[in-house]
């Protein structure tokens, strides 16, 4: 029989660690519903949807039940829509989103991604019709999430995209305002975005995937943050392993439900991916881990090193526990989704500066942090191109999710409600880049011998 | 299909009836019991064989939820592929 301790160790990251299944995504290709006719095009994409994903949320939950594991969300990524409009108007875009938004209602999931374009080496008239709604797009929708990727490694970085992205967020803060800039929270612009991320708003479903897939993405903050508590005054090499440990525990159980899901659905098994992902409740943080391995406060100096061992030891633990990992495999940052990371902001030990360092060791980028609402575009261009430029030149994905909240000020704060949190408003540099941005052009891409 | 049950909760009289009658109403074949009882605190595990299940495996585990909240205790049943998974490589 299992070893009782074992069983009593589960039970207890499930119910006191906030042990979960942070989301079962299924990725659904729409080339197939390409029309010339939009009217056309968002029937066959409603059609589709809604006929492939239509028993993702009962399936989910009967898992749930099997395994006693709660899975927080049910969500679907759809092919990057830019590449499927053809010649749509930007109204005809705008249509499909409404299109997406009424899908995700009807088969009971709680986003849907892919309302999305890929621009790293410049725009095609497609992604241009839609970049330009995205504003609209995600202020008239719930559940429409968007992403664009403006830099690669392998291209280097469209700064005209990065500029063009500036404006589009600021309107979307604007169009959001009644309801705290929310748009800008479903918007993430991307460097090396991957094709297989179950987490929204970034996810979409990539070119290689197959016609359907199951990704997986895991949690667990709460379960690290007390392995390495009961682990008391180790060194490093325990931390690291103790870490390692758990998220080979955590990741397994994201294996186990990513395959009997892919398997009740009939679908391909896509990725797990290894996550640390925090929620706002109580001993859900990535920020209280760092604490726990011995900072005073997250964003102190040390926090980087102490991200940089947590993000590695994460990794090397779940690639082990998985037979297939991707998507944005690593520990997430978000400020706001965060409760230890919203501490830290206003306990003014965490700034945007810090975030920026931490981008460069794990997963993702600055995600979920709110800035003044009259931050001028230009700085939030530089903030973009800062962040994405970390990704570029380490061969890594990174990626800004920021919403200059609409009429709010540095020491307010902004509320999304649910998983999205809350975000206190952080100051920003206001020394401009302006005439940086204005240069326009792209950043070439990065050499990758000589690594200095 | 097996699946483990696990209750815990404050010590009472009657808990492995309660549990185990439950099983035998619907078919289900208890393989193996451990218990432990620290001070006031009751800890049981029972691995059972739910093959013959008479009701779907869900409604079983709310039934027992729903028996032990009236007593107190925190009656969970889950697969037991979820610990083999996480325990055993």
């Amino acid at each position: 029989m299992l070893n009782t301790s074992d069983i009593l160790e589960t039970i207890n990251m499930i119910r006191q660690e906030n042990l979960d299944i942070r989301t079962i995504t299924m990725g659904i290709s729409l080339f197939d519903c390409v029309s010339e006719d939009t009217g056309r095009l968002c029937q066959n994409i409603y059609d589709k949807i809604t006929r492939t994903a239509r028993r993702l949320v009962p399936v989910g939950e009967e898992i749930e039940k099997q395994y006693g594991i709660p899975i927080v969300n049910k969500r679907v990524s759809v092919t990057p829509i830019s590449l499927i409009g053809g010649n749509i108007s930007p109204e005809g875009y705008l249509k499909v989103a409404h299109t997406l938004d009424r899908a995700a209602g009807a088969i009971g999931i709680n986003f849907i991604g892919g309302f999305s374009a890929l621009v790293h080496k410049g725009f095609t008239v497609s992604a241009e019709n839609l970049i330009s709604v995205i504003p609209e797009a995600l202020s008239e929708t719930k559940l429409v999430c968007s992403s664009v990727n403006v830099a690669t490694t392998r291209s280097g970085i469209n700064m005209d995209a990065i500029s063009r992205m500036g404006e589009i967020i600021k309107r979307a803060a604007y169009l959001s305002r009644d309801s705290g800039s929310i748009a800008c929270a479903k918007l993430v612009v991307f460097a090396n975005v991957p094709e297989d991320n179950p987490f929204m708003a970034g996810a979409f479903h990539g070119l290689g995937e197959p016609e359907v897939a199951i990704n997986v993405g895991v949690s667990g903050p709460g379960v690290i943050a007390s392995a390495v508590r009961r682990a008391g005054d180790c060194d490093l090499s325990r931390v690291a392993e103790v870490i390692k440990r758990t998220a080979f525990k955590i990741t397994r159980v994201g294996q186990l439900v990513a395959a009997e899901a892919a398997a009740r659905l009939g679908v391909s098994f896509g990725i797990v991916d290894l996550s640390l992902a925090p929620t706002p409740a109580i001993g859900d943080s990535v920020a209280h881990i760092l604490e726990e391995i011995g900072l005073e406060s997250c964003g102190a100096h040390g926090t980087t090193a102490a991200l940089a061992m947590l993000n590695d030891a994460v990794k090397k633990g779940g690639v082990m526990a998985s037979s297939h990992v991707g998507g944005l495999s690593g520990a997430f940052i978000p400020v706001s989704e965060d409760a230890g990371m919203i501490a830290a902001v206003e306990r003014g030990s965490l700034s945007i500066e810090k975030l920026e360092a931490m981008t460069a060791v794990c997963s993702v980028g600055l995600d979920m942090i709110a800035i003044p609402g009259d931050t001028d575009p230009a700085i939030i261009c530089g903030i973009i191109a800062d962040e994405i430029s970390i990704g570029v030149v380490n061969s890594k994905t990174t990626a800004v999710r920021i919403i200059p909240a609409y009429g709010k000020m540095v020491g307010e704060s902004v509320s999304f409600g649910g998983l999205l949190g809350s975000a206190p408003v952080m100051p920003v540099n206001k020394w401009s880049p302006a005439r940086f941005i204005s240069r326009g052009g792209r950043i070439p891409a990065p050499i990758q011998s000589l690594k200095n | 299909m097996k699946a483990v049950i696990t209750v815990t909760g404050k010590d009472t009289v009657g808990i492995i009836a309660l549990v185990s009658t439950e099983c035998a109403a619907n078919d289900v074949n208890i393989l193996d019991i451990s218990q432990t009882v620290l001070g006031e605190y009751f800890a049981m595990i029972m691995l059972a064989d739910v093959e013959k299940l008479k009701i779907p495996f869900v409604e079983f585990a709310d039934r027992l939820a729903e028996l032990g909240r009236a007593k107190n205790l925190d009656i969970h049943v889950m697969h037991e592929d979820i610990f083999n998974s996480m325990h055993r490589i």
